[in-house]
């Protein structure tokens, strides 16, 4: 998402939280089960997503990066507050009924959890759904074209503006399910949100700027660093994850498996 | 006909003689202030004092070397964990330890720089929020200075509460005038004429033989240094420092609504901003989230409708200039 739009989207991390706790709060409204009430999230956020870029972040797009990342900003810091104020600040969960501490065991003595199986294979499906949509699709092409040049593309008669709205509709049915997942997998808070962009943020420039497959590796490399850092010491975890990211930044500035430039 | 470069204007007097008129009235505040209150206020004025340094800083950084970051609390806090170590540990006087923790801050900023400067526009911002949270861990993981949960400022224990305060003020003051002069007298000279160039067009500038990655790691240290004054002073006149205090994205996220408030690329855009950040932290911050809440959609207000701040809109519309920057060409026969 980052690479694609040249917005950097400061608010992403509190997104996830925020489809995490609309998630909880329809829960809460309506006996469902905690899959269906996903799905019927996407198509929402699908149109959240659009008329936020197309009534907010489109305005502040352009070559100055300023704008757009202090109305990002902004954002954040209101649904923070907005869900610190609806929620407080309790930790919340999605009950999965049992289904996040079931297991499957592996020879070796060595069990594998149903939902972490569950939530990688997700991300791997969706890594390949957005490839396939960015390579092989007629609106791929248009986000890589408006991506390149977006002058050039709209004097080839695509509408910008539109095309940037699908873009981020898009990201936000990703975002959505991020935080439904997340939401199962632990529990959420409503200031957890910048922690999780960082998160993104290093998974992208680790994997490379552009490539679905390379930000999944980044990912998985991430996680496997910071989990290798809090075996050592609990209090280190997350600060070894952050000197690979930057280890990365020196010795290979353009991340493990580069697609776009700059 | 003759062409003259104009540098200042009557606004701009008038404003340097208004300005030394309430310097003097601040500095002598211990004396005439009412025994009861001057505490309070010396107090209130060192904290806003921290806040406009800092804002003021992000706004050299951003608004005239065109690098937007979210991570400089990382000298704030920086400076402030210097300062309290020198007065701590090493026996500094903690007032004459507090420009040290900002030179400290300064000198960091040259190693932190070969990373940060790998990044640019948008992914600069966020990977400086990464090296702040470096920062951050790394001083909680530090028992001596107390890990996660901080540690005081022991070392003004002799120092009786009067003293302390005045003295405090005193630096705050100096600092807010140090503050502006470094910035004011950096953008009038030659090298600041070169600043605004690779704002406008860094390829250009380049063209013209400036030393456009020299330059903007001179802006990156010097805002560094000035961020870590402001955290430096800002923990001594709070006496207790801890690492989620200290390297909170809280205090950038202030720094650039001040600075967007005001407006961005002028002196006087951070001085508004940090008056009506102070009026409203006065009188709103009792509504604890609503306020940030108000703060964050006024900031995303203002960035949609007015996008030079309130400052640049009066400009605009009355072309005022208390401390003019630019050289005025004025013909006359």
């Amino acid at each position: 998402m980052f690479g694609v739009m040249r917005l950097t989207n400061t608010a992403q991390g509190d997104f996830i939280i925020l489809g995490a706790y609309a998630a909880i709060a329809s829960l809460g409204a309506v006996a469902l089960s905690p899959w269906v009430i996903a799905a019927l999230l996407l198509p929402l956020a699908f149109a959240f997503g659009y008329g936020l870029q197309r009534q907010v972040l489109n305005s502040t797009l352009g070559r100055d990066p300023l704008p757009s990342l202090v109305v990002t900003f902004g954002l954040s810091i209101v649904i923070q507050n907005l869900l610190l104020q609806l929620f407080s600040a309790d930790p919340r969960s999605i009950e999965t009924e049992g289904f996040n501490t079931q297991s499957i065991s592996l020879p070796g003595s060595i069990s594998v959890g149903m939902l972490p199986l569950a939530i990688l294979a997700f991300a791997v499906a969706a890594t390949a759904a957005l490839q396939w949509l960015f390579n092989r699709t007629q609106l791929g092409r248009a986000f890589r074209a408006v991506s390149d040049d977006k002058e050039i593309a709209e004097l080839m008669g695509l509408n910008a503006h539109h095309v940037y709205a699908l873009a981020t509709a898009v990201a936000f049915v990703l975002i959505a399910l991020a935080g439904a997942l997340q939401a199962m997998r632990t529990t959420v808070s409503p200031s957890d949100g910048p922690l999780l962009l960082l998160f993104a943020f290093e998974a992208v420039i680790i994997g490379g700027m552009g490539s679905f497959w390379g930000t999944l590796v980044g990912a998985l490399l991430l996680g496997i660093t910071q989990q290798i850092g809090f075996r050592i010491d609990p209090g280190w975890g997350i600060w070894f994850g952050h000197i690979v990211f930057l280890a990365v930044l020196l010795v290979r500035p353009q991340g493990l498996f580069p697609k776009t430039r700059g | 006909m003759s062409v003259q470069v104009h540098r200042s204007n009557p606004n701009s007097r008038r404003a340097l003689v208004g300005a030394g008129v309430l310097l003097l009235v601040a500095a002598t505040l211990p004396f005439w202030a009412p025994a009861g209150s001057a505490s309070s206020w010396m107090r209130e004025f060192v904290e806003i004092a921290c806040y406009f340094t800092f804002a003021m800083m992000w706004n050299l950084l951003a608004g005239y070397g065109g690098m937007v970051s979210i991570g400089q609390q990382a000298f704030f806090g920086f400076g402030g964990y210097v300062m309290l170590m020198l007065g701590n540990f090493a026996g500094v006087n903690p007032f004459v330890a507090v420009p040290l923790g900002a030179l400290a801050a300064g000198l960091i900023a040259v190693p932190v720089s070969f990373v940060a400067f790998r990044l640019q526009g948008g992914y600069f911002a966020i990977g400086t929020w990464v090296i702040a949270e470096v920062f951050r861990l790394s001083f909680a993981n530090v028992s001596a200075v107390g890990g996660g949960s901080g540690t005081s400022l022991t070392a003004l224990r002799g120092i009786d509460k009067a003293t302390r305060e005045t003295a405090t003020f005193w630096m705050a003051l100096a600092c807010v005038v140090a503050a502006i002069a470094l910035v004011y007298l950096f953008l009038r000279s030659k090298r600041g004429l070169a600043l605004l160039a690779i704002r406008d067009d860094e390829v250009a500038a380049e063209s013209q033989g400036i030393d456009v990655r020299g330059m903007k790691l001179a802006v990156y240290v010097v805002a560094a240094f000035g961020g870590g004054l402001a955290g430096a002073l800002y923990f001594v006149g709070n006496l207790r420092i801890s690492p989620d205090a200290a390297f909170s994205v809280n205090w950038t996220a202030f720094a650039i609504f001040m600075v967007v408030i005001g407006g961005i690329g002028c002196i006087e855009g951070p001085m508004v901003g940090a008056l009506i950040f102070w009026a409203l932290n006065k009188f709103f911050s009792d509504y604890g989230t609503w306020y940030l809440l108000g703060l964050g959609l006024l900031a995303i207000i203002v960035t949609m409708r007015f996008k030079q701040g309130l400052w640049g809109w009066v400009q605009q519309r009355r072309g005022w200039s208390l401390f003019p920057t630019r050289r005025q060409l004025v013909t006359g026969d």
